[in-house]
């Protein structure tokens, strides 16, 4: 804090060159082998973003189908092909990478360390992940298609389908060592890489939730990877782990992957609650409200998220004990989500609030993703879930807390350090005509697919009845919008990068964390060689 | 902390944590087993497994009903015959029944069996598990085949019903699909 200058903001910068010149490869190899942070967040992002357009571009593809009842545009098969890797390419290649990007860009400046621990396995995780997307793609190509299984990939139909799972269950190794790469690294260096005088619990909130965002990661990423390594197996070398014909078991799948999938949900929307945390104080002016119990209400998250696994499998055949059990436990996790919904609002409370870009998108988070909250309450409740289990109110429930949660969290992450990354302030105006088209466009997609859902409307098909037809063209109609707006996100960025103004060493008044107070804009490439004095 | 010291402490955390993935993935496998013994413990594995052998409690064993079988040809030069005229069976119990088809013409041909059933009220009652008249017949000149039927007779038939007929018969399908319709097997 007292070494920033607003008048001086080249003396930080200065500083930097003298203790190391700040000197970086150039061309191609700068980034093939590059081993910092900011580069390899850099990557992150825009690998990150590639893939949001390729997962949407198969959105599309779903929602035009859907447009009308009847198959028009493309084969039952393509269609189911296209769910699949929408999902997987949405989870997995879009909203965790992003969070991947904002870690390595912010944990080490943000606990004043000089870069990440594990810097050439930094630059590993991020290379692994072309050749998974690759994967992933080719698998349309495959003789049969693309594997119709759903994102979930549950056995039977995984054990069946054709080729195209083979290069499916790949990827997904591919995806989980890199994860699970990243996640060591990002442990490390919170616990070990942390400038003497920054304590566990001054830490900028963000650092927490990814804290425990890894320790998820690290704990549930190796189950998925059991799970579909028991798939190709099965699939390949006779063993029979979900094969009823040979005494295997398919209901196990669903345990073992929810197992996992349950704690990934969290994986996806902690770093989200990090990024909220740290942009609603500064547009509040105040510190985070109850910053101790947002840390504990984190940690019971990350916790229950590992005993709550059966509310997916309600109707998969479970004894009505355990479904007690499943259900009492899920809406057990309502609680520290409240305290933290709780403490956001508490922090705009009384505060000089302005509604910059990054404000609108978290505030356009907090509406939306408790809204995807109360829906998932609703499902947790076993006699309503086996009603709306796989309809589209499952949908619209986790397209809430997903898109309207994590990716706009994301997008708010992205307009908040914009000016530090790139040194340059995006077009306020031009951002927020991007956060006022998602948000409509957002709840005209998915707000009808609740009443869809409640009408009956099952998931994952193709074709549906007449009575449908009215919501599923407005949904679609939804969708494109929703999608065309996402192209002036990547017009906003660019123009941000090329033609921005100046942007100040401290952009945003009410940013409190290192990257703000001891960087100048844009963060110089090696920052903290020598730890900050706190 | 000098830097040695610091990567030190860095690897021993890196191996740490690794311990805890590898042993992470084998407590997905170990689920395997774990989930076998709940199972067993719960008893949710004899609603699947059941240790007395199957017996089917539904049939209806205090009655007998007869079974006439029947068939007909429209305009086919086939030769299609049940292989036993009629036959006794309990309400409930597991039938197998075959007939006969063999093509007398010059051509080969693909033929489509319709049932019937008599008298009409006990048409609700037959449950065909297993038919060839589930798909096209396709016989090459000269061809004979034999072909099952597995059906029950649902025990809520009618008391005052003790016959009942099954009755087929095989039309030609014109401008079928040689190669697509039904082969023997
Ligand atoms: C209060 C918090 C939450 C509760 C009580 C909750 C509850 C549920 C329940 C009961 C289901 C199963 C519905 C069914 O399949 O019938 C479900 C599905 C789902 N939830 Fe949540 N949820 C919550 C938060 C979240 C969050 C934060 C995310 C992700 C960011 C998420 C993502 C999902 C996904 C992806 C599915 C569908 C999985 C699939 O079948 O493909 N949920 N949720
Ligand atoms: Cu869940």
């Amino acid at each position: 804090m007292s070494t920033v200058t607003h008048d001086h903001p080249h003396d930080l910068s200065h500083d930097q060159d003298h203790d190391h010149h700040d000197h970086k490869p150039t061309g191609i190899m700068r980034w093939v082998g590059s081993t910092n942070h900011k580069d390899i967040g850099t990557m992150y992002l825009w690998f990150s973003f590639t893939m949001f357009l390729v997962g949407g571009a198969m959105a599309m593809v779903i929602r035009a189908e859907l447009f009308q009842p009847g198959l028009q545009i493309v084969t039952p098969e393509f269609f189911n092909s296209m769910t699949t890797y929408h999902g997987l390419i949405m989870v997995f290649g879009a909203i965790m990478p992003a969070f991947v990007g904002f870690a390595n860009w912010l944990i080490p400046m943000q606990v004043g360390a000089p870069d990440m621990a594990f810097p050439r396995m930094n630059n590993l995780s991020f290379w692994l992940l072309p050749p998974a997307a690759f994967l992933l793609i080719a698998a349309q190509f495959a003789p049969g298609g693309g594997a119709g299984v759903g994102w979930t990939m549950y056995a039977p139909l995984t054990t069946q389908a054709g080729p195209a799972m083979d290069l499916t269950i790949f990827a997904v190794h591919i995806l989980g060592i890199s994860s699970i790469m990243g996640s060591i690294n990002i442990i490390t260096t919170i616990l070990n890489m942390r400038a003497p005088g920054m304590d566990l619990m001054k830490m900028p909130l963000f650092c927490w939730t990814w804290l425990i965002t890894a320790y998820l990661l690290v704990a549930s990423m190796p189950v998925l990877a059991g799970a579909v390594t028991m798939t190709l197996t099965d699939r390949h070398f006779g063993t029979n782990f979900f094969n009823a014909a040979g005494g295997g078991d398919p209901v196990l799948y669903q345990h073992v992957f929810w197992f996992f999938g349950h704690p990934e949900v969290y994986i996806i929307a902690i770093p989200a609650f990090g990024v909220i945390s740290q942009v609603i104080p500064a547009f509040s002016r105040k510190p985070l409200f109850g910053y101790a119990s947002m840390v504990y209400a984190t940690a019971s998250i990350a916790i229950l998220s590992f005993l709550v696994w059966g509310h997916h499998m309600y109707t998969a055949g479970m004894p009505v004990e355990t479904q007690l059990y499943f259900m009492y436990a899920t809406t057990l996790i309502a609680i520290p989500t409240g305290v933290k919904v709780f403490n956001w609002v508490a922090t705009m409370w009384q505060g000089s609030l302005t509604f910059e870009t990054p404000m609108l998108f978290s505030l356009g988070f907090l509406f939306l993703f408790s809204l995807g909250g109360f829906t998932g309450l609703v499902l947790s409740v076993v006699p309503v879930d086996v009603q709306l289990q796989d309809t589209y109110y499952v949908v619209a429930h986790f397209h809430y807390v997903m898109v309207a949660g994590a990716l706009f969290s994301a997008f708010a992450g992205i307009y908040f350090w914009l000016p530090k990354w790139t040194g340059k302030m995006y077009d306020e105006t031009l951002g927020k005509w991007h956060f006022w088209l998602s948000l409509i466009f957002f709840n005209i997609t998915f707000f009808v697919q609740h009443f869809l859902g409640l009408a009956g409307m099952p998931r994952r098909i193709p074709d549906y009845a007449l009575q449908f037809a009215e919501f599923n063209k407005i949904s679609s109609l939804g969708a494109f919008g929703f999608g065309l707006s996402q192209l002036l996100f990547l017009y906003v960025v660019v123009k941000c990068i090329r033609s921005g103004e100046k942007a100040l060493d401290r952009q945003w008044d009410g940013a409190d964390s290192l990257e703000w107070t001891h960087l100048p804009s844009p963060a110089p490439y090696h920052s903290f060689t020598t730890p900050p004095k706190l | 902390m000098n830097s040695e010291q610091k990567n030190k402490d860095n690897i021993k955390m890196l191996t740490r944590l690794s311990v805890v993935a590898l042993l992470m993935f084998g407590f997905g496998f170990a689920m395997v087993p774990f989930y076998e013994r709940l199972c067993q413990v719960t008893g949710i594995a004899d609603l699947l497994q059941p240790n007395a052998p199957a017996t089917n409690t539904q049939v209806d064993k205090s009655r007998w009903v007869t079974l006439e079988l029947d068939s007909n040809m429209h305009g086919m030069p086939w030769d299609f015959k049940p292989m036993q005229n009629s036959i006794k069976v309990h309400p409930g119990e597991l039938t197998q029944l075959s007939f006969s088809v063999k093509n007398n013409g010059k051509l080969a041909m693909v033929g489509q069996a319709i049932p019937s059933y008599g008298p009409k009220q006990a048409a609700p009652y037959f449950h065909k598990l297993e038919c060839f008249c589930f798909k096209q017949q396709a016989l090459a000149p000269g061809e004979y085949r034999e072909m099952p039927v597995q059906l029950v007779i649902d025990p809520n038939l009618p008391k005052s019903v003790n016959t009942v007929t099954l009755s087929y018969t095989f039309f030609e399908v014109k401008g079928a699909n040689l190669t697509k319709a039904g082969k023997p097997g």
